[in-house]
Formats: structure tokens, C-alpha cells, sequence
């Protein structure tokens, strides 16, 4: 007889578990990262391999919560937030992925080994990144809570706040990068082109990941101003 | 009249047996978003459903049962012969009974009061004749319909926004969670006794005047809130807790509020939906014992909400207590301080009605609540097809019950006559 019971039927699928859950094992997959190039710069391709197959588990672990999440949105769902926000934020936590994954593997398929003078600076600016990923991920978090307050009051200007924080590292990053490219800059001729060519992507592509993160931000300002 | 015993025994029966199905199945939806919010567990949702919906039943549920009993078929037309008033209330009660199992089985979104009412214009329009049915009250009737869910939407809609603006939405929650929360508590109190009292408390010997009527049910508003407060201070708070979710705690102090509104729904659909089981059977009684003269004014006997209080508890015990279970499993969207609001909304919007004495949906009229509480951009996901689903109810359930109600009525005619 429990199956005559409409009344719950009316609750959909909540989208926000699941985004908060995509942007967590992206934010896991990103910090892999650290350790993979450690093992690049020590050298310890083996140790390397190891981790960036790790990363990789991670991001596909976070496409099955993407895909999950797509197919159950239908748009018969009456929600607070844009339908189209939810895919939007989505594509985007699933792009730093991507992009980790990408980093990743184009430097172990080429075992490109970082040169020392910029080594440190490099590793300065990865974790800045991941830190614009992990404010992403804070203000993600408090999407539940938006929902609860109706995107208003104090928690959304908390919300703000966070987003304007993200804002804050992400310019960081940029002019981490800006000197980053400066140093390297000073030694590229020392080096073969093509890694140099490379090494440019993937300065490149870790600063995406800053970008991202800010624009899932951006989708995430958008909805509060709804 | 002949077979009179027959007649009782078998109303009393199917009467019975129509309570248990409403206990069993019915309520599970007033009290599940309280076991879903984890405001109360199972056991204590379940005492409070068997405390409240007895008490709503029997101290509320006569204006109903009124209607049940003699609102909907023009009596008068029946004086010749009162056999076939027994023969069409038995059939209706049969009827719905039956179609309410038989949709429970395959899921299919069916409304207690629907079905009733479906049943006893079926048999009155076909088995007496058109003009049998009292046609402006049904129209009144299925008017309410449309408008309890919007009424009760409404108001969900108000008290989510207050919630917000007060409490939620401000720098310190807790702080005027601790303020406001009483106030709601309050509310509830002071709405539910106010309606029962004004319905009047006669048939249980209390004749109360307008002002003793105000003054009492703000006493008892004030009480609750009182002792809501009292539990309010008592709580523990946790800070770790509140860090994965500012709101963890505020909840909490919403989850006392929850109690009062769920004691209020339970009342409520006592008060409303008990009528379903014994509108029927009282209109047997009324003409049994009055040896066949249909009679408008006798009063109801007491033993006849009586027998509905107990058919409900009975079925909340012995079935009900799992499908609360399962449906609070799967409506956790509701925490505290959006399910209060559905849940005093629904139930302002019930007891309202049962006071004028309209059959509503109790079910139909929480759904209304909890879209209201979605419009306040509260919940994070409503599956609108539902909606859909809800009107479909109306489109099957009423000729579902009239046909059967029609079927029934010619077999009793042709067994008894």
C-alpha cells in the first residue's frame, strides 16, 4: 500500500547535493597535482605515473556525478535556481578537471621535467590555483544553505563575500604568472623549442584553472542576483 | 424497517473499516514531513498522530460529518423510502473503501474525500435520481477543492517569507530564531483552539460564549508557547555541527515548532477526514434509529465520531507507523523551518475548513503548502508533474467512486428488498 503515496513524489531530485558532491572530488582531483609534480621535479616518473593515474580515477569518479546530475534534471523540476545555471556551473566545476587531467597528462606523455630556476615559482602558482578551485568549492558549499534562506539576507552577502574572495586569488594567480612567465622568459633559449612551446600550454592551462573556478563563481553570482 | 441490526452492524463495519484505511494510509502524509525533518522520531510522530487525530476526529470532525451525512443528498426526497438512503450510504462507503485499496495497490494518486463524496452523488444522482444530489453544496465542494491547495499555498508562502525576513536572512539566526520561534509556536496554538472552540464544543458538554471562545484559545496559544520556549532553552547546541551548516542549530529551534505544527496537522486531519469514514455511517444511524423517518435535525450520536477516532488510531497502529516511515524517508527535503511552514499552513487551511464543514483533501491541501514554500524559492526541487498527477486524481477518483457506489447500491437493493 506504501506505493499509493503521491505526497512524496512531489519532491524532485534536489541538484544541489549532487553539484556540491562534482565540485568536492574535483577539488580532490586538482590537489593531486601537488604530489604529481613533485614527482616531476624530483624526477620520479614512476612515482608520477602512479599519481597521475590516481587524478584521472578522481576525474572520472566526478564525470559519473556530472552525468548522474544531467540526467536527472529534467525540466519538469521546479527549482530556485536556473536549470540552465545548474548545467552551466556543472560544465564548468567539470572543466578544472578536465584541465587537471590535461596538465597532467601532457607532461607525463612527454615527460617534460620543469627547469629548476623556475620550479619553485611554478609550484607557487599550482597552488594558487587549486586555492581559487578550493574557494569555488567553498562557496559551492553553500548552496544548501542558500536555498534554505531563499538567495537572500545575510547568507547571500556572505556568499558575496566569498565570490569577491575567489575574485582576490585569482588575481593573484595572474600576477604569479605574470612573473612566473619572466623567469622562464630568462632561460627558455637555454632550451629545446618545443618544450618550451609546451611548457607555455601548461603554464597556461594551470592558470585555467584559476579562471574557472572564478567563472563557476560568476554562475554562482548570477543565481543569488535571480 | 426491516433488518435494522443488519444495517447497523454492517455500517459500523464498513464504517470501521473505511477509518482504518484512513489511519493506515491517510495520515501518513499529515505526519511524515515531521519524521522526515527529523523533528520527531517515528514513535513519538506516531503518539502524537494517535493523540491528535482522535482528539481532532472527535472533538472537530462533527461539522464534516454533517455534510457527509446529510449536505450532499437532498434528503427530502427520500422520505417514502428510507431503505434506499441505507442502501446508498452503505454502497458509498463500500465503494470508496474499496477504491481506495484497490488504487493504493497500483500507486495511483486517489483522495479519501474524493472518493466519498465521488461515491455518494454517484448513487444519488443515479440511484435516487439528479435532483436527489444538492448540487450547489457539491459545487461548493468541489470549488474547495481548487482552492484549499491555493489557500494553503498562500499562506505557506507568507510564513517561509516571514521566516526569512526574521530570522533566516538576518546577521544572528539563532538569536531571533530563540525571539520568533515562540511566536509561531504561539500561532499554532492559539489557530487551532480558536476553530475548535468556535465550531463549538457542545456535543462534549462545553458551551463556551465569544469572548470565553477568544480568551481560552489565546491562554492555550500562550501556554505552548510557553512551553515551547521552555524546550527552546533546553537545547544543546553544537558548534561543530554549525560549521558545515550555519543553519544546523536554527533548525533545531524550528524542530520545536514542529512539534506544535505537527500536533495541529494531526488534529486537522482528524477533524476533516474522519468524516469520510463516518458521514455515511451516521446517516444510516440517523435514519435507523428514527425508525426510517428521515429526520434533518437529530443530533449525531457521539458514539458514531466515537467509532471513526478509534477505526483511525486503530490503523495508524497497527499499519500506518510504516508508511509514515517510508514517506518520511523520502521527503528529508523538508527541514524544520520549511516543513513547520507547510505543515501550520495545510493545517490552518484543514481545520478552517472542517470548522465550515467542507470535505477537503488533506493531502491535496499539503501539496498546495509545500508548493507555496517552493515559490519562496525554499526548496531545491519540485517535481511539477505531480501537479498533473493531482488532477488526474479528481478526473479518476470521482467517477471511479461513483460507478462502484452505483454497482453496490443495486446489489444491496436487490439482496435486501
Amino acid at each position: 500500500m506504501t506505493q499509493s503515496n503521491y505526497f512524496s513524489r512531489i519532491f524532485g531530485s534536489s541538484p544541489v547535493t549532487p553539484l556540491q558532491k562534482h565540485i568536492d572530488k574535483v577539488v580532490l582531483c586538482v590537489e593531486e597535482l601537488i604530489p604529481y609534480f613533485e614527482a616531476v621535479i624530483s624526477n620520479d616518473w614512476e612515482l608520477a605515473a602512479t599519481t597521475q593515474t590516481k587524478l584521472v580515477d578522481l576525474e572520472n569518479e566526478a564525470d559519473e556525478i556530472k552525468n548522474d546530475l544531467r540526467m536527472n534534471i529534467p525540466s519538469s523540476l521546479f527549482m530556485p535556481i536556473d536549470r540552465r545555471d545548474v548545467l552551466e556551473v556543472l560544465d564548468l566545476q567539470d572543466h578544472i578537471a578536465n584541465k587537471a587531467k590535461d596538465i597532467s597528462g601532457l607532461t607525463l606523455g612527454r615527460k617534460m621535467s620543469l627547469p629548476e630556476s623556475i620550479s619553485s615559482a611554478y609550484m607557487e602558482f599550482l597552488k594558487r590555483c587549486i586555492d581559487a578551485t578550493r574557494q569555488a568549492q567553498v562557496a559551492i558549499n553553500e548552496l544548501d544553505e542558500l536555498v534554505v534562506t531563499g538567495f537572500r539576507g545575510d547568507e547571500a552577502i556572505r556568499v558575496k563575500k566569498m565570490i569577491e574572495e575567489l575574485h582576490i586569488i585569482e588575481g593573484e594567480t595572474d600576477e604569479i604568472q605574470v612573473t612566473l612567465r619572466a623567469e622562464f622568459y630568462k632561460v627558455e633559449k637555454e632550451l629545446s623549442p618545443i618544450d618550451v612551446v609546451f611548457l607555455y600550454k601548461i603554464i597556461e592551462w594551470t592558470g585555467d584553472l584559476a579562471d574557472t573556478a572564478q567563472s563557476t563563481g560568476n554562475r554562482l553570482q548570477l543565481m543569488l542576483a535571480k | 424497517m426491516e433488518h435494522t441490526t443488519i444495517f447497523l452492524i454492517l455500517a459500523g463495519c464498513f464504517g470501521l473499516f473505511m477509518a482504518w484505511g484512513i489511519g493506515a494510509n491517510d495520515v501518513a502524509n499529515a505526519m511524515a514531513t515531521s519524521v522526515g525533518s527529523k523533528a520527531l522520531t517515528l514513535k513519538r510522530a506516531v503518539i502524537i498522530a494517535a493523540i491528535f487525530e482522535f482528539t481532532g476526529a472527535f472533538l472537530a470532525g462533527g461539522q464534516v460529518t454533517s455534510t457527509i451525512r446529510k449536505g450532499i443528498i437532498d434528503a427530502d426526497l427520500l422520505s417514502g423510502s428510507p431503505e434506499l438512503l441505507v442502501y446508498g450510504m452503505l454502497a458509498a462507503l463500500l465503494a470508496a473503501g474499496i477504491w481506495l485499496l484497490v488504487a493504493s495497490k497500483y500507486g495511483l494518486p486517489v483522495s479519501t474525500t474524493h472518493s466519498i463524496v465521488g461515491a455518494i452523488v454517484g448513487f444519488a444522482a443515479v440511484g435516487i435520481g439528479v435532483e436527489a444530489v444538492n448540487w450547489g453544496k457539491v459545487g461548493a465542494i468541489a470549488a474547495s477543492w481548487v482552492v484549499s491547495p491555493v489557500i494553503a499555498g498562500t499562506i505557506a508562502y507568507a510564513l517561509f517569507r516571514s521566516v526569512q525576513k526574521l530570522i533566516l536572512d538576518t546577521a544572528d539566526p539563532m538569536k531571533n530564531a530563540k525571539r520568533y520561534v515562540p511566536v509561531y509556536i504561539f500561532l499554532t496554538g492559539t489557530m487551532i483552539s480558536l476553530v475548535t472552540m468556535f465550531k463549538g464544543l457542545k456535543h462534549i458538554g462545553l458551551d463556551l460564549s465569544k469572548t470565553e471562545s477568544y480568551s481560552l484559545s489565546l491562554a492555550i496559544g500562550l501556554i505552548c508557547a510557553f512551553i515551547g520556549a521552555f524546550f527552546i532553552r533546553k537545547i544543546s547546541f553544537n558548534e561543530e555541527r554549525n560549521q558545515s551548516n550555519h543553519f544546523h542549530d536554527v533548525e533545531r529551534v524550528f524542530g520545536v515548532l514542529m512539534v506544535f505544527t505537527a500536533c495541529a496537522m494531526a488534529f486537522a486531519h482528524g477533524s476533516n477526514d474522519v468524516a469520510n469514514a463516518v458521514g455515511p455511517v451516521a446517516a444510516i444511524v440517523s435514519v435507523v434509529t428514527n425508525n426510517g423517518e428521515i429526520t434533518q435535525k437529530s443530533m449525531m450520536p457521539i458514539w458514531v465520531l466515537l467509532l471513526g477516532s478509534v477505526g483511525i488510531v486503530a490503523g495508524l497502529l497497527m499499519y500506518g507507523h510504516k508508511v509514515i516511515a517510508t514517506v518520511g524517508t523520502k521527503i528529508t527535503e523538508l527541514t524544520p523551518s520549511r516543513g513547520f511552514c507547510g505543515e501550520l499552513a495545510a493545517s490552518t487551511t484543514v481545520v478552517l475548513a472542517s470548522g465550515t464543514g467542507i470535505p477537503i483533501s488533506t493531502t491535496h491541501t499539503l501539496v498546495g503548502a509545500v508548493l507555496g514554500v517552493g515559490f519562496a524559492r525554499g526548496i531545491s526541487a519540485l517535481n511539477l508533474r505531480m501537479i498533473g498527477s493531482i488532477f488526474m486524481s479528481w478526473i479518476i477518483t470521482l467517477p471511479a467512486g461513483a460507478i462502484l457506489a452505483i454497482i453496490f447500491f443495486y446489489i444491496l437493493k436487490t439482496v435486501f428488498a
